[in-house]
């Protein structure tokens, strides 16, 4: 089958409409109103504890986003928290709520393919997604140079933003999975619980599923040592399946030039290194990159799922 | 490049095991008004969402205008403007920003679709509103909307799904001074209604759908003729005469039915006022009046579908 025309005819013009439409959505507005509150309170414990101990760090701004101060958590574990809540508040209805709306097959009776609303809607929802994340750096970036008197290095400004390209992933994996809830379910309301229902397992209950499955899948035999490690080795892979995991593995390495690897160190890898000592950006990115090419690959996932659902779905509601 | 806007053939569409259109052939050439008539899930909107490519049929092939919906969707999409039954907007945009959407997906250029929105919205009436959110809008003025868009879209084809569901008998009439409009400026138009004098008032021809497939089509005088009516009606008004038993024998009158006192509808394959005229002279009687009409597209509807049967 030849296909004339580009399939992506419409999509940025459906992208623009889908940004503007959550930009002044009401529903958009409380939940930043939520984020932006929470990640304030945050960084403002963090520097309270920062002003409290030491200011001889090098790294300082990184310190803003990944230091907690009880009982609130820290910027980073916030955002892994509350952000998926964001992606799925901006695509849990992409799709069906163009069948609740009606608006569905006049929509496709314009000269466009169906993969122009679909990458649309989700072009659209990233677009929203980058500006809030963006937003949100310079703003806790503000609060620091206000509270700390110092300018950010640019080894800080580097790092946020390889970190804040990493959350934008992170919070497309949440986009694609709200977008393919909504493509296979056709009431808004129940793909939106199906959303949450998932976020909460997988942010919420998910570090106490792993071990449990981990226990039953590979028991530890008293006498063979190595079953430990196999036990722990399949915990950890089996909590990696929470994007939030991952994202958590992420921001740790990223936000923290000392931390040198995600794993329980063994000693012959310690061999030779200066504890302590920070790692190059580019080789925080690298002992990542399983991370984040598997919440790229993810989205990716998630998303060709919504499309094949929706190429074959009936127009009619 | 024949004139044919429309054709469609051997249509089939199945869900499952339920068969929705059971082999569908729909020829419409280019200019012409054809109305889809028939009993609720006869398969009619099934088989409109077939011709645009939006769902893909079981078996069977069409043509738009000589292109392929399925394998040339932008092409077919480019010509062939589509009003959905109860069609949606978007509630908190206005109805001059919805249409601008539209335009912009269609790729019309911005300085022509303003002035083009502007012209449609005018001819729909719609100016005084178009600046509020549709959320506000009454069905009529959302279905008058829609028809803004097929006009603003200038498409050379136009399947409405019936439009005048909602309408007050105003808009009703409103609609289809529009629609005929746009027929006479050579716009091929397809329409389903449940509305018969809708459709005997702007079409040229009808299909009537039964049970997923086309059981006739043709014009309305050929169905009056078809199904043992005729298509010339004469309403007699006469005194001192049963034209009942007089015209049974008269050739051509297929049925002489009594109406008020005085008054009988006769139906015939030809024009049979001179025939009728006499008889009633002959008999006797004086002749009040002689009325040729059209055949009635409601009378024959009926009758067809009673003599089918039908099970909706
Ligand atoms: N997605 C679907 N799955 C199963 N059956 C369907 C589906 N869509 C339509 N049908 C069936 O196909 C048949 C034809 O429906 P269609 O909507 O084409 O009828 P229609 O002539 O447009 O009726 P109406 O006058 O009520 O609009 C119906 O029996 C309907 O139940
Ligand atoms: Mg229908």
């Amino acid at each position: 089958m030849t296909r004339k025309g580009s399939p992506f005819k419409g999509a940025m013009t459906i992208a623009m409409k889908e940004a503007a439409d959550h930009m002044t959505s009401a529903r958009m507005h409380l939940i930043m109103l939520l984020v932006m509150l929470s990640a304030t309170g945050a960084v403002y414990g963090a520097i309270g504890r920062i002003t409290e101990t030491t200011a001889e760090d090098p790294f300082l701004f990184l310190k803003l986003l990944t230091i907690a101060r009880e009982p609130l958590p820290s910027f980073a574990a916030l955002l892994g928290f509350l952000l998926p809540l964001v992606a799925i508040a901006l695509g849990f209805d992409a799709v069906n709520g163009e069948y609740a709306r009606r608006t569905m097959s006049r929509l496709l009776a314009q000269p466009i393919y169906r993969d122009a609303v679909l990458f649309g809607k989700f072009l659209g929802a990233m677009i929203v997604l980058a500006v809030a994340l963006l937003t949100l750096w310079l703003l806790m970036t503000g609060l620091g140079i206000l509270f700390l008197g110092l300018p950010p290095s640019a080894a800080d400004v580097v790092r946020g933003l390889a970190y804040m390209a990493a959350t934008l992933a992170y919070a497309g994996v949440w986009l694609a999975l709200a977008i393919a809830f909504s493509t296979m379910i056709r009431s808004p309301a129940t793909s939106a619980l199906a959303a949450l229902s998932v976020w909460l397992v997988l942010t919420v209950f998910w570090g106490m599923i792993a071990p449990l499955v981990a226990g039953a899948v590979a028991p530890i035999d008293p006498l063979d040592p190595m079953t430990m490690v196999t036990q722990y080795e399949t915990q950890q892979a089996i909590a990696r399946l929470s994007p939030q995991r991952l994202y958590g593995e992420v921001a740790a390495i990223l936000l923290d030039p000392a931390a040198r690897s995600i794993s329980p160190l063994f000693f012959d890898q310690l061999q030779g290194a200066i504890v302590g000592a920070p790692l190059p950006t580019l080789q925080s990115l690298l002992v990542v990159w399983p991370q984040l090419s598997g919440m790229v690959a993810a989205m990716i996932l998630l998303f060709t799922l919504a499309y094949v659902a929706f190429q074959r779905q009936e127009v009619r509601a | 490049m024949s004139n044919r806007a429309i054709d469609a053939k051997g249509l089939v569409k199945r869900y499952g095991s339920t068969i929705a259109v059971a082999g569908v052939d729909l020829a419409v050439n280019a200019g012409e008004v054809v109305g889809l008539l028939g009993p609720n899930g006869a398969g009619k909107t099934t088989t409109i969402l077939m011709l645009l490519g939006l769902t893909e049929p079981s078996e069977g092939s069409v043509r738009i205008l000589g292109k392929d919906p399925l394998r040339q969707p932008l092409e077919v999409k480019q010509e062939v403007g589509y009003l959905p039954d109860a069609v949606g907007f978007y509630e908190t945009m206005t109805g001059r920003e919805n249409l601008a959407y539209t335009a912009r997906l269609a790729g019309i250029p911005q300085d022509l679709a303003r002035e083009r929105i502007g012209a449609a919205l005018d001819k729909v009436r719609l100016s005084g509103v178009a600046d509020r959110r549709v959320a506000t809008y009454s069905r009529g003025m959302r279905q008058r909307l829609g028809l803004a868009e097929l006009l603003m879209r200038n498409c050379r084809v136009a399947i409405l799904d019936e439009p005048t569901s909602g309408l007050d008998p105003q808009s009703t009439q409103e609609l289809l001074a529009l629609i005929q409009s746009l027929s006479q400026h050579g716009m091929t138009i397809l329409l389903a209604s449940h509305m018969l004098n809708v459709v005997q008032s702007i079409c040229h021809r009808v299909a009537l759908f039964n049970k997923g497939r086309i059981g006739f089509i043709g014009t309305i005088e050929e169905l009056a003729d078809r199904i043992g009516g005729g298509a010339f009606v004469i309403d007699v008004e006469a005194e001192g005469v049963d034209l009942s038993t007089l015209s049974a024998r008269t050739d051509g009158v297929k049925s002489v039915v009594p109406g008020r006192r005085g008054h009988w509808l006769v139906e015939a394959n030809r024009d049979v006022r001179p025939e009728l005229a006499r008889l009633v002279v002959e008999g006797g009687g004086s002749l009040r009046n002689l009325d040729l009409r059209r055949a009635q597209l409601h009378q024959a509807y009926n009758r067809y579908f009673a003599e089918v049967g039908h099970d909706a």
